[in-house]
């Protein structure tokens, strides 16, 4: 049985992109308002489900051709990172840092360590989930 | 730093040795391990002199100097004899392996495997710190395990290496407890600090506890009665292997360590007699058992065994040093600590040396049994040589090191014999007979080798190859460790002045001079009760060994159930038994039970406190005003939540449960949460996903069929979580046990720099969590892959238990 799903499929394809913008405003955002690395993660995580429902593995598999594995794994090492890179400084472990930089056409922002942290954060969430889901759904359930 | 060094350098080797090993595939790669050794052992040697005159060397490097424990090595009499042998024997294993093992063999495993024991085994010895002395035990337990399991292949070499782990660790551990005792006693790790207080501790309650752990460990290490079973079973390791760990150096870390504890321990006499009186069961039973063996490797385990039982019961002698007045007397027992490190030196190199033998035939002959071995003194004649003076040098015969030892170990046992500083002196009367007939059978075992291997006729051998004398290669290590079994006969005291004598300052620190301590070894003592002993043995020995065939049979009559590899057998497997019957208890593969578990603890340990604390107060005076939609929402849940019991398909009860969720979230909106509303929203439709996808691998929807009663306590075990949620909600607000965080989040913003205190506490407070948690998503999401990707297929019986 064929769905018809044009409507589902005209949609997405532009809601995605609303979506992940969405998803990096909410990780940048995080430090000051609602938003963060692990909602940021999982936002652009239902993003990629999204795709996966409306179009078949395959395809998608050729349009993010991404390790979800990979990802997970290095947003572990980020996370886990950060805390040994202040080791590395003398400081404690996972002590968290930040500067203000003056950047062309944004103006005046703090950058801070936390940030990699965040990163990390994200990374792992987007990783892991998608992992679990394709792998679900690539296996044949018998 | 050259100690350190030392350490260090064979540890960095190993994790070298892959890359060496893919960078250059024509070259054997033994050779650049080689270099490891040698290194180490001409930096000791550089400093026998410094050592010589009664100076130390130490060094610390703090590690975590908040818990004491520091990596600190020291460099001293004791270490220095050890350092030598763990680098001059590795070297000349080293180089023996080369030869020994093909290229076919996995030797990048090999060489990491065994420069890892030997980094290991430097740490143990040289380091002053017993937590890292206990870290460096341990890795020696680790590599030997690997080592005997070089050849994973083979059932017997998996099954030696569980064996020698099992029961090493097992000590091992009793070990790390009595240091930690040893710790509560004298809030230090330091060895030598503590043996600084060792004589006010002797009252101490856990001085005798502390002592047992201790020996426990030494005694599992250094195969010592009744755990000696794991070293005969080592042997299935390459025979490099077992020339180097399971006779040179490892099994003598228990021995190490009981010489090096000595002056801490020899206070009170229980020291002494359980170290002498094991290592005297020990020296009776390996020899007694050595004689019944047919294989040569095994014969030589048996031996082995037994000769660390000598070296051991004289410390035991030894310790007694510290009851008696420092005088002439003392100097009596000062000796057996002398013959114990002069033997311990003698035994490395004949004992090398025979090992490197039995390899030689091994590889040549294709055999190591005896019945099928003969006359191979025309055909090896180097190889003979080596057998000759090491197995004469084992009999305790001269011109040969171990005649020395052997004569300093019978003067020994006398003297304790005589001894009238114990109360008990009777029994040790028994100590210079059974060091006697231990000897006799020593002097059978060493016929056995040389005779059954060497003489008689060459017709029981394996027929398909050509048997012909071992490569040069190998022989240069064998020869090396005979030149050295001859050289300290006839030079002994060169090194009782530059090695042994500073040892002995280890050992009884501040007891008397080295110079008194040390005494000097003549080859011929006049004609006195010792060399009556050891004329005995030779003629007692020859005639035994001739009537071998008559009283063979006296080993049979001990019936299997009885040995001691049957109790460990069957211990092993009563233990698997009980533990997988407790274990199928509660893991009853239902996901039902293991949630019940959960309640049920719950319900206990969070309940249970607060009534404890009476901690169940709340009032609702200052609690907001409830608006009716918000009844209205709660209502709504409290229906999908009832309503999920009853439906028929899973999907409806997906969509209930989303009901329940997506209220949750309108509550955060509602209570101005807006991130964890969002959070809720993306979880709720990513699991909604998630359950779907998985319905495809679960099987139909059936109705339960629990008993009314199950049915009965699942529902009262809900209903109480269910309340002691809801009361914990409500007392939580007026809960003060603890100090409030909240100055925290008000903070937040000079704190750690963010407005968002749910991300600061996200990414800064509780940074620490947030990082296990996303290591432990990320294992959880591996955990899935796998399952998915690797799982039992139907009819599959790879299953691991």
């Amino acid at each position: 049985m064929r769905i018809n799903d044009v409507i589902l499929r005209t949609v997405v394809r532009f809601v995605v992109f609303i979506i992940l913008t969405l998803a990096i405003y909410l990780f940048f955002a995080g430090h000051y308002s609602p938003g963060g690395g692990f909602i940021g993660g999982l936002v652009i995580a239902s993003a990629f489900v999204l795709l996966y429902l409306t179009f078949d593995i395959e395809k998608v598999q050729q349009g993010i051709p991404v390790d979800f594995k990979k990802v997970a794994a290095l947003g572990v090492f980020l996370a886990v990172g950060t805390g040994f890179g202040s080791v590395l400084f003398g400081a404690d472990f996972l002590t968290q840092t930040a500067q203000k930089f003056h950047i062309p056409l944004l103006g005046d922002k703090e950058l801070g360590t936390v940030m990699i942290f965040e990163l990390g954060v994200a990374l792992t969430v987007v990783g892991v989930v998608m992992t679990i889901i394709v792998s679900i759904a690539e296996g044949d359930g018998d | 730093m050259t100690i350190h060094f030392a350490i260090i350098f064979p540890l960095l080797m190993a994790a070298l040795i892959p890359f060496i090993y893919k960078a250059f595939t024509k070259v054997k790669i033994g050779w650049f391990v080689l270099l490891a050794p040698v290194t180490v052992f001409i930096l000791l040697a550089r400093l026998i002199p410094l050592i010589s005159s009664g100076e130390t060397q130490t060094h610390t490097y703090e590690w975590i100097p908040s818990l004491g424990i520091n990596f600190t090595t020291y460099l001293d009499g004791l270490s220095m004899i050890f350092g030598l042998l763990i680098s001059g024997v590795g070297a000349l294993v080293v180089l023996y392996s080369i030869f020994y093992l093909s290229t076919k063999e996995a030797l990048h495993n090999f060489y990491c495997y065994l420069l890892l024991f030997m980094g290991a085994m430097l740490g143990v010895v040289f380091s002053d710190n017993l937590m890292v002395l206990y870290a460096f035990w341990e890795l020696t337990s680790v590599s030997s395990f690997l080592l005997i399991a070089f050849w994973h292949h083979r059932r017997a070499s998996k099954a030696g290496a569980r064996k020698s782990m099992l029961i090493t660790v097992t000590g091992g551990i009793a070990m790390l407890a009595g240091f930690i005792m040893l710790h509560a006693m004298t809030d230090t790790f330091s060895i030598r600090a503590m043996i600084a207080q060792a004589p006010s501790l002797v009252e101490h309650t856990l001085f005798i506890p502390a002592m047992i752990c201790v020996l426990l460990g030494a005694f599992t290490k250094s195969a010592q009665f009744p755990f000696h079973i794991w070293l005969p079973d080592a042997m299935e390791a390459p025979t490099p292997v077992s020339a180097y760990l399971h006779s040179a150096t490892m099994v003598k870390a228990g021995i190490y360590v009981v010489a090096r504890l000595t002056p801490l321990f020899a206070y009170d006499l229980t020291w002494f007699w359980t170290v002498m009186i094991v290592g005297l069961i020990t020296l009776f039973w390996g020899s007694f058992n050595a004689v019944k063996q047919t294989d040569l490797k095994a014969l030589l385990a048996f031996s082995t065994v037994s000769q660390l039982g000598l070296i051991m019961s004289l410390l035991g002698i030894g310790s007694l040093a510290f009851h008696v007045d420092i005088d002439a007397t003392a100097i009596i027992y000062t000796q057996a600590a002398f013959a114990a490190l002069f033997h311990l030196i003698n035994h490395s190199t004949f004992k090398g040396a025979l090992f490197m033998m039995v390899g030689i035939i091994d590889h040549e002959a294709g055999t190591r049994d005896i019945r099928r071995l003969g006359g191979l003194m025309t055909i090896m004649p180097a190889t003979f040589t080596i057998a000759v003076i090491g197995s004469m040098s084992m009999a305790g015969l001269p011109p040969f090191n171990g005649f020395l030892s052997k004569e300093m170990f019978f003067t020994s046992a006398l003297h304790i014999a005589e001894a009238d500083v114990l109360s008990r002196a009777s029994a040790t009367a028994l100590v210079p007979v059974i060091a006697w007939i231990a000897s006799v059978f020593t002097f059978i075992y060493c016929m056995i080798i040389v005779v059954k291997t060497f003489f008689g006729t060459t017709e029981k051998l394996p027929q398909d190859r050509k048997i012909h004398e071992a490569p040069l290669g190998m022989l240069i290590s064998p020869f090396v460790l005979v030149f050295f079994v001859i050289a300290i006969f006839f030079f002994p005291n060169v090194l009782a002045t530059y090695i042994l004598a500073p040892a002995m300052v280890s050992i009884y620190p501040g007891l008397a001079s080295m110079q008194e301590m040390t005494p000097h070894v003549y080859a011929w003592h006049g004609f006195n009760t010792e060399l009556i002993m050891t004329l005995g043995v030779v003629l007692l020995g020859f005639v035994l060994y001739r009537t071998l065939a008559v009283w063979r049979r006296i080993y049979n009559t001990l019936p299997a159930q009885f040995t001691l590899n049957h109790v460990f057998n069957r211990v092993l497997s009563e233990g698997e038994n009980v533990s997988s019957f407790v274990t199928k208890l509660y893991m009853t593969s239902s996901l039902r039970h293991y949630s019940l578990y959960i309640y049920v603890f719950l319900i206990v340990i969070i309940g249970g406190y607060f009534i404890v604390n009476d901690a169940f107060r709340f009032s609702m005076a200052n609690n907001a005003e409830i608006h009716v939609y918000e009844v209205l929402l709660v209502f709504m849940m409290a229906v999908a939540a009832v309503a999920m019991l009853f439906v028929q398909s899973r999907v409806t009860a997906t969509v209930l449960n989303g009901v329940i969720g997506f209220g949750i979230s309108i509550f955060f909106v509602i209570f101005r949460a807006p991130d964890l509303a969002l959070t809720q929203l993306i979880v709720e439709s990513v699991t909604t996903v998630l359950f779907l996808l998985c319905f495809t691998y679960l099987p139909a929807w059936k109705p339960e069929k629990s008993s009314r009663r199950e049915k009965t306590t699942n529902a009262f075990i809900a209903l109480f979580v269910g309340a002691l949620v809801v009361l914990v909600s409500l007392s939580v607000l007026h809960f003060n046990e603890f100090k409030t965080i909240s100055s925290f989040f008000e903070n937040a913003y000079e704190l750690a720099g963010g407005k968002n205190i749910v991300n600061t506490i996200l990414g800064d407070f509780r940074a620490f969590d947030t990082m296990l948690e996303v290591v432990v998503l990320c294992i959880a999401g591996i955990g899935v892959y796998t399952m998915i990707k690797f799982r039992m297929r139907k009819g599959d019986d790879r299953h691991e238990n």
